[in-house]
């Protein structure tokens, strides 16, 4: 049993292969984590707007990209597209629908704790000179973001492990070469090792996470 | 042919999602009923989780905390694979279903033991003691006094993180499930045409549109005072 599910021989000439598809992943979040936040802060300072025709959309925005299964948006990219002549590839397509994804779910979060800031707060920092816009950038986001950080935590976090769907468009990051390796070898080492790759890269982030959590539960 | 009508013809094509619908139909219930074993026994696992935290035996409690750690930490689709394609290997040959349903069943399972735990802890201690103090056992207490709070409190958490693991039934595409996702993907390559693409996603909104509503009204209905 664990001579099948940890074949040192196997995970020793995987692990080059791995190694790559890491670099894949850690791309893939370092590029989808700053767009997706950035548009995730679009959307949520959007929606502090008064007017409801710029509100309503942003709403059906959010619950649409939030009903929608990632995978199915990334399926529907790369395979459903293509019949209408815009062939993206694999890259793109990623990158595409995990930033409709993740910018919905940032916005959800970022608009949360723009709404958690007292109005005062606003107020207060407009009385004292200060631009609507600078109000915004130096009162009452930076208390915004204090108040949700776990869950700006949390969904990064989710971010990275999404990444992981990327392997069903054959992009080739760290899952991708896992089950290459496993269908060349017959032998299921290779994921195991890959699953390992992901706890240790994570774990840091959720034991962070556990700790944020409690500490805003024991506050209140 | 004007643009539109091709646009039309090609992801809204009638007759290719009248001939498809029944398939899509069968993969919706599918589904369904994916997403309500998985939203079952993932909760009821992570509930019994977090009673057994409350006993506060070390080694057990050591042990739950990796447990959660690891499932919040590792991909729903690594479990997936992992469970499918090295299942075989340990001599035990899940279906792509049962593959599916045990590892977002054990994925959500972890993150509501935490989120239970942590809505324990937040009852205060005096509700305990008062509780005991009137004659009930431990178990009473946590039954009938504790858990009745701490679960209130957690609705909201809950609710958000069930709704998104809910939607990972889709992954069960990739280990030959014949679900939504699947169902229409076949259904594209039988037609080359990506009109069951479309239905499928419209089957996705009709479950799910609702769900997240309803995921809304419950954050301000059971939300914290503060």
């Amino acid at each position: 049993m664990l001579q099948t599910f940890f074949d040192l021989d196997i995970m020793r000439a995987a692990l080059p292969y791995l190694l790559q598809g890491l670099w894949t992943t850690l791309l893939l979040v370092a590029l989808v984590v700053p767009l997706g936040l950035a548009g995730g802060l679009i959307v949520a300072l959007l929606s502090t707007s008064r007017r409801r025709s710029v509100r309503w959309p942003l709403v059906v925005y959010v619950d649409f990209f939030r009903a929608f299964p990632p995978l199915v948006l990334l399926i529907f990219i790369y395979a459903g597209l293509p019949f209408a002549g815009l062939e993206l590839g694999a890259f793109a397509s990623v990158a595409i629908g995990f930033f409709l994804n993740t910018s919905s779910y940032y916005g959800e979060i970022l608009r949360a704790g723009i709404e958690s800031v007292a109005r005062g707060q606003m107020e207060a920092a407009r009385s004292t000179g200060l631009t609507k816009a600078q109000a915004m950038a130096w009162v009452v986001l930076p208390q915004a973001v204090r108040n949700v950080l776990p869950d700006l935590v949390g969904n990064t976090l989710e971010v990275a492990k999404l990444t992981s769907l990327a392997s069903v468009v054959a992009l080739p990051e760290l899952l991708f070469a896992a089950r290459s390796a496993q269908s060349l070898t017959f032998n299921p080492s290779p994921i195991v090792l890959a699953a390992l790759i992901y706890f240790v890269l994570l774990w840091p982030f959720v034991r962070l996470l556990s700790r944020l959590e409690h500490r805003t539960l024991a506050g209140r | 042919m004007t643009r539109w009508e091709r646009f039309l013809d090609t992801f809204f094509n009638v007759e290719v999602m009248a001939r498809y619908l029944p398939k899509i139909a069968e993969g919706f219930v599918v589904t369904v009923e994916l997403a309500l074993l998985v939203v079952v026994s993932g909760l009821a696992l992570g509930l019994l989780l977090a009673v057994v935290r409350t006993l506060r035996v070390r080694v057990l409690n050591a042990l739950i905390v990796l447990y959660v750690d690891l499932f919040r930490a590792l991909p729903p689709l690594v479990v997936i694979v992992l469970v499918y394609f090295g299942g075989p290997a340990a001599g035990w040959s899940p279906s792509g279903f049962v593959a599916t349903w045990l590892s977002l069943a054990v994925v959500l399972s972890a993150f509501a033991e935490e989120i239970f735990w942590a809505g324990i802890l937040a009852v205060p201690r005096g509700q305990w003691e008062a509780a005991r103090s009137t004659g009930l056992g431990a178990l009473q207490t946590l039954g009938w006094v504790v858990l009745p709070q701490a679960v209130r409190m957690t609705v909201p958490p809950l609710t958000n993180r069930t709704i998104a693991i809910t939607k990972g039934t889709a992954l069960g595409s990739v280990v030959a499930v014949s679900e939504i996702l699947s169902s229409a993907q076949t259904a594209v390559s039988f037609s080359f045409n990506p009109s069951p693409l479309t239905l499928g996603a419209a089957a996705y909104l009709v479950l799910f549109i609702p769900v997240v509503m309803l995921g809304r009204w419950v954050e301000t209905r059971f939300a914290w005072k503060r």
